[in-house]
């Protein structure tokens, strides 16, 4: 994620070129430090334990020996699969929920609009143990913990308020005159948001959902507070290498790497559709 | 047959009253425009007609139905958006066939539909073409091709030339002319270009501030204006106005004294005047005549040569009075001139603005484009006779 959004260098100033350089030469240095600690852990997950704790260093011969004992303990496939189902699940319902209700809130407002807005984003301000408690004790008379079901409700909650705001200002740069148009020449509501609204803000609507995806994909907090076994994501997998054995330097890195994998190289072939989404309105 | 009745529509918007009580009548394969200036409410009027906008009070019929609670699709109108609001990401053919598309007309017949407007409008080549890949002009003609083709009684028209320049709205103009005789349609057409409203309306509806100010042929608005209002915005350059006093009212008209002293009798019925009340006289630029011997002077202050014409901006007083003068006058900057005019030719408003009824009708004040196109049937009484002058 980050290493996408800072690998492209500043624009380009048109001044002295000294300034340009310095310019450059700035942008690069943040890249990097931003880039460093993800790099580093790429690294470490090649190393043997001993080199992992030892000085830091860039120079030593690597190893698949973690990945190895990383595999042989437990099924990264099986955590990879909830990971994949929860956070595509949860993105799909958002996406679902979260399409007709920006659509309203952009082409049918009314005086509340803005404030309902900004309430439903300021929900995402509340830290989440807040109500970890009564989510908790919710899900376990109803059976959803340790269930996918169950991860795909809470993400899904979670993101709405991001998604709907982000659709909201896509659609609302949308020209109201060919939705408009798509009225006189007698679509329904449902023809309106299915032949127009979506084919034109699809870039808009990629990139919210590539978003949800990665807010699913990275979330840590409720899938090891509601997952125990059968449900539980990569995140929950990263994490039970750290407690049980004491810390495994370079095991954990290994797995580490391997939960971000799939993730960084979906950031990485959807980065033009992601850029062309958050910059729609500009270039339209 | 395609008629539209208003009666008594009012918006509201919130709090503010935005068309204010409008009635009106749109007769079959008639051209009507709404012309008026920016922000009076001529989209707003538009767009309920349409049915994109809801009337607050009031009730829209067309063709002898109450359309107020039909949707926009089934009113049997077609609009032409002032940004054309083509679909981008479909081709010029998808554009024009989208409707039918939506009612389930089969692909073939869509097509057949599609090249017949496509040949009316000269965009054969251009079908597979996206709006992106064409020029304003072009994308202005798909836009009207989609509305062709859906086959309306009424054509609706929002400033539908306002993003072109300058020489391809004229030719715009001729076209859409053209394409009301060819279609036989009713069109409504919404404009803030008074030449565009002269040019090719049938009848012409100048709104003001959400009210009427008042509907006529283009001839009838220019030479019988009802207001001070229209008498300002119909016409280009702008109609002058010199207040003057008023000293006796008689059959023969209403006498006043001049600025510089002199008066005139203006032909119009003053017996409702009350003493003294202040008037207005109007004069439109073109019919202000240079004459030595004119009751009225003033000092060049700017000269603008056209050519055939010659546009002279005369200060007199504190006004700036513009002349429509010949081509060749000899004048040059800060030259004093005298100027008078035919008192038929002058216009008197009262206090209020209302403009006093002129005792004659002009002949051509009937005359509609209709009647230009079909010399026989028109009523003209013969050329219009400059009368004495002061
Ligand atoms: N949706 C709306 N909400 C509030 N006011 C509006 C709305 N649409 C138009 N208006 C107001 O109504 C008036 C008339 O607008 P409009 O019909 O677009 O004018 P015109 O087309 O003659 O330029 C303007 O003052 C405008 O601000
Ligand atoms: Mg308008």
């Amino acid at each position: 994620m980050t290493t996408q959004r800072t690998s492209s260098a500043p624009p380009a100033v048109r001044s002295l070129p000294v300034k340009q350089l310095l310019l450059t030469l700035v942008g690069w240095s943040i890249a990097l430090i931003i880039f460093f600690p993800i790099l580093w852990m790429v690294l470490t997950g090649f190393k043997t334990e001993t080199a992992a704790i030892a000085d830091p260093s860039f120079i030593f011969s690597p190893t698949l020996e973690s990945y190895q004992a990383v595999q042989a303990r437990s099924g990264y496939a099986r955590f990879a699969m909830n990971s994949v189902v929860v956070a595509f699940g949860s993105t799909f319902l958002a996406l679902l929920i979260a399409i007709p209700s920006a659509y309203a809130m952009a082409f049918l407002p009314t005086k509340r609009t803005k404030g309902t807005l900004l309430w439903m984003l300021s929900t995402k301000m509340l830290p989440p143990v807040g109500v970890l408690v009564p989510i908790y004790l919710i899900f376990r008379d109803v059976g959803l913990l340790d269930t996918r079901t169950g991860l795909i409700i809470i993400y899904t909650l979670m993101n709405l308020p991001i998604v709907v705001w982000m659709l909201y200002t896509f659609f609302k740069d949308m020209p109201k005159d060919i939705l408009e148009a798509g009225r006189m020449d007698g679509a329904s509501t449902f023809q309106e948001v299915f032949f127009l609204l979506l084919p034109l803000t699809l870039p808009g609507i990629a990139s919210t959902g590539l978003l949800s995806v990665i807010l699913s994909w990275n979330e840590a907090f409720w899938s090891l507070n509601l997952t125990s076994s059968k449900a539980a994501p990569l995140t929950a997998y990263i994490a039970s290498f750290s407690s049980p054995e004491g810390l495994f330097w370079a095991k954990l890195s290994a797995a580490s790497t391997m939960a971000i994998a799939p993730i960084l190289i979906l950031g990485w072939m959807t980065q033009k559709q992601m850029v062309r989404g958050l910059t729609f309105g500009a270039v339209k | 047959m395609a008629t539209l009745q208003l009666s008594n529509i009012t918006k509201r918007f919130g709090d503010t009253e935005v068309i204010k009580g409008i009635d009106l009548e749109v007769n079959d394969r008639e051209f009507v425009v709404f012309v008026g200036p920016s922000g009076c409410g001529k989209s707003t009027l538009m767009r309920m007609i349409a049915g994109l906008e809801s009337a607050s009070e009031g009730d829209i019929v067309i063709d002898g139905q109450r359309m107020n609670d039909v949707g926009p699709a089934d009113r049997g109108l077609a609009m032409v958006f002032q940004s054309y609001a083509l679909y981008p990401h479909m081709t010029v053919e998808g554009n024009m066939g989208f409707s039918m598309r939506l009612a389930g007309v089969p692909k073939e017949e869509r097509r057949a539909k599609v090249l017949e407007a496509a040949k009316i409008l000269q965009l054969e080549p251009l079908l597979d073409r996206k709006p992106k890949a064409l020029s304003g002009g072009q994308r202005q003609r798909v836009a009207i091709g989609r509305a062709i083709v859906r086959n309306p009684s009424i054509f609706l028209f929002d400033e539908p030339l306002s993003n072109l320049d300058a020489a391809l709205r004229v030719q715009m103009r001729i076209e859409l002319a053209r394409l009301h005789e060819e279609l036989d349609a009713t069109m409504i057409y919404v404009t803030h270009d008074q030449i565009e409203a002269m040019t090719m309306a049938d009848k012409i509806v100048v709104l003001h501030d959400g009210v009427v100010e008042q509907v006529g042929s283009p001839m009838a608005l220019y030479h019988h204006p009802r207001n001070r209002f229209v008498a300002g915005f119909i016409g280009s350059p702008k109609m002058n106005f010199f207040a003057v006093e008023q000293l006796a009212v008689s059959s023969d008209g209403v006498v006043v004294r001049l600025p510089g002293g002199r008066s005139c009798t203006v032909p119009v019925d003053g017996q409702q005047l009350a003493d003294a009340e202040e008037l207005e006289l109007g004069i439109r630029p073109e019919h202000l005549l240079l004459d030595e011997n004119g009751p009225l002077s003033g000092q060049i202050k700017v000269l603008e040569r056209l050519g055939g014409q010659t546009s002279l901006y005369v200060q007199m007083d504190e006004l700036l009075i513009t002349i429509m003068a010949d081509g060749d006058v000899a004048y040059r900057v800060n030259d004093t001139v005298r100027f008078g005019f035919s008192p038929e030719r002058a216009h008197l408003f009262d206090a209020q603005g209302i403009a006093l009824e002129s005792l004659t009708q002009h002949p051509l004040a009937g005359l509609t484009r209709h009647d230009n196109r079909a010399p026989g049937q028109a009523a003209v009484h013969g050329a219009v006779s400059p009368g004495e002058q002061v």
